[in-house]
């Protein structure tokens, strides 16, 4: 199994994860969660670096066990009891693990979460009134009143116009998307710096989700806000966010500016991430299918890179070391081949 | 439509389904030649899955029939012996992986039951039979051997194909059952339908919002809003070519590289 003791942070060294324009609001340097399953310390995350800056949208994207949700709750600390966390978050310049009480309350205010269900999220059987303005009453002090008449005022500008009366209905009475929507306000009330979104539209259906988009991406815009976007769809990210993040069996194996993922991918993954979704302008033959299924990052094989057994790329060398992370042409891969392999990749992926 | 051989094997004529005073599906109609493939698109609360519950038995419509292999089922089943014919014509998977299968049973025992109840083979016929199926949707023997809570979604989503195909059914039914699925798992499984569907000329019900997944597996495609068909034809006419606002909202709203999401007119009433 995985001996944690070998995992050395190695991305927080790396210059490009910094820019000129100063610390990064948000910075996860060699994050390694192991959560404790059926008496064995099982690594959830492996060596984890990331930043996100002032305003900048991130996208975080993975299959299932990837990590990606893990990587948002550890930032947001709700880890499951009993993870052990190796690493380190630093919010505007903080220790976010050493953050205890009312400077965890006010960390919280600062870093909205936006979760994949928000009927899991909600509480049934309170009014969204309650809900939307409790953190602005019981955190911030803000009178019942104002509260009330700030969630009106947030609720129209995600489009819900008669927000007097939503505010006095139940979840039930409300679709997803409608709720959804009502979440995103919620999560604006107490003017945050970072949103964590985590697939806050997979239970979408697929004009609701362009909508709901569309008004996460615009607030976020107009508000200045960074958002850390979590989701499995590589093309959603690449359509909102300013850099991209992949991740594979707890490790980020590529950092890319979006508009370069598609067109001139660092790893093997994501390139076959790309191109085994179907084409919705064209029926292909056969789907270029990746063999096998994802790892978690407890399965991953010690020692080797966890994509190899899966990557048509992959020789000798790939199996032998965990690969470190290298630039490339201002991004990030985790691939030993990435120099050899870059440009190629693309093609090996649609030809 | 071409590579018919007579009668469709699925056949719809005026359907509709009211709960009350809702209309959910209003004088839907088509018709399915063996072997070919129809989609039905649509946002939530088109009627898609109304329609796959009643092609399937599981809502008896309000109006209109619905013929598979010559045999109508438009009113619930009558004996045992009807109800098994009709699982030999029809089948479904259904969306969620882990709600759709006994959580007591495994793979293999899930589709030995199939085959005991649909055909009534001996054993050592059932095991072999279950063995090519398990192959074919690329379960291992472990996998096999295997409860539900110890599979993966994809891994789940194979037993409930396998556990369909296990009856022979002329029609199956795919109410979003792909849509759960990682990227890459999802790629192996819409190759995995496309090769029973060479092998076997069974015909597909794709029920989905992701059009591209509508792109790769079907012929003809319908598309729904408010219980009503608004477009059809064959699907890449209708995707690449969408005449029907509705139609043209949802290949805008499908993300691809370069897409900006647009903020749309959004529904006042609930």
């Amino acid at each position: 199994m995985n001996d944690p003791g070998r995992i050395q942070p190695t991305a927080c060294t790396l210059e490009s994860t910094r820019t000129a324009a100063g610390a990064p609001l948000l910075e996860v340097a060699g994050l390694t969660v192991l959560l404790e399953v059926d008496g064995a310390k099982r690594a959830v995350l492996r060596d984890v670096s990331l930043t996100v800056q002032q305003g900048e949208a991130v996208g975080l994207v993975g299959e299932s066990g990837s990590g990606k949700s893990m990587t948002a709750r550890a930032i947001d600390r709700l880890l499951p009891r009993g993870a052990e966390v190796q690493g380190s978050i630093r919010f505007g310049g903080a220790d976010v693990n050493a953050l205890a009480g009312a400077d965890l309350r006010r960390y919280r205010n600062q870093v909205a979460m936006i979760f994949q269900d928000p009927r899991a999220h909600t509480n049934p059987v309170r009014r969204v009134g309650d809900f939307m303005t409790e953190a602005l009453r019981t955190n911030l002090g803000v009178p019942a009143a104002e509260a009330r008449r700030r969630a009106v005022d947030m609720l129209s500008q995600v489009g819900i116009e008669d927000g007097d009366r939503r505010l006095r209905q139940y979840p039930h009475q409300m679709s997803g998307g409608m709720l959804q929507r009502i979440m995103i306000a919620a999560a604006l009330l107490t003017e945050p710096r970072l949103l964590l979104a985590d697939e806050p539209t997979t239970a979408l259906d697929v004009t609701t989700q362009a909508e709901v988009m569309a008004i996460l991406d615009g607030l976020r815009r107009d508000f200045g806000l960074a958002m850390l976007f979590i989701t499995h769809d590589l093309e959603l990210a690449a359509a909102i966010c300013d850099r991209t993040v992949v991740m594979y069996a707890g490790q980020v194996v590529e950092v890319r500016a979006s508009t370069l993922l598609h067109t001139d991918p660092l790893h093997p993954y994501t390139a076959a991430l790309a191109a085994a979704r179907p084409d919705i302008g064209q029926t292909a033959h056969r789907l270029r299918a990746i063999p096998g299924r994802p790892l978690s990052a407890f399965e991953a094989p010690p020692g080797e890179c966890a994509f190899a057994p899966r990557c048509a790329h992959a020789g000798d060398i790939c199996r032998t070391a965990v690969p470190a992370l290298i630039e490339l042409d201002g991004g990030i891969s985790r691939c030993a081949l990435a120099r050899e392999l870059r440009g190629k990749l693309q093609e090996a992926a649609s030809g | 439509m071409a590579n018919t051989n007579g009668a469709p094997v699925l056949e719809a004529t005026g359907l509709r389904k009211e709960f009350g005073d809702l209309v959910v599906v209003d004088d839907i109609s088509f018709r399915l030649p063996l072997g070919r493939s129809l989609a039905i698109v649509g946002e939530s609360g088109a009627g898609k899955t109304t329609i796959a519950r009643m092609i399937v038995g599981l809502e008896p419509p309000t109006r209109g029939t619905i013929i598979a292999c010559g045999h109508d089922r438009s009113r619930p089943a009558r004996s045992t012996r009807d109800r098994r014919r009709r699982g030999r014509e029809v089948q479904i998977v259904f969306q969620d992986p882990y709600t759709s299968l006994d959580p007591r049973q495994t793979a293999e025992g899930t589709i030995d039951e199939v085959l005991r109840l649909h055909h009534g083979w001996p054993a050592s016929r059932r095991r072999a039979r279950t063995a090519e199926l398990a192959d074919l949707v690329g379960l291992d023997t472990r996998q096999s051997r295997a409860l539900p809570r110890s599979l993966s979604g994809g891994q789940r989503q194979r037993v409930a194909i396998a556990r369909a195909l296990a009856a022979e059914p002329a029609v199956l039914i795919l109410d979003e059952s792909v849509a759960s699925l990682d990227v890459s798992i999802q790629a192996q499984v819409l190759n995995l339908l496309a090769d029973i569907r060479d092998e076997t000329h069974v015909s597909y019900v794709l029920i989905s919002h992701d059009l591209a997944v509508v792109r790769q597996l079907t012929d003809e495609t319908l598309v729904l809003h408010c219980g009503k068909v608004v477009e059809r034809g064959p699907t890449a006419r209708v995707l690449d070519d969408p005449q029907h606002p509705c139609t043209q909202r949802l290949r805008a709203s499908a993300p691809r590289p370069g897409w900006k999401p647009r903020r749309q007119a959004l529904p006042t009433a609930e």
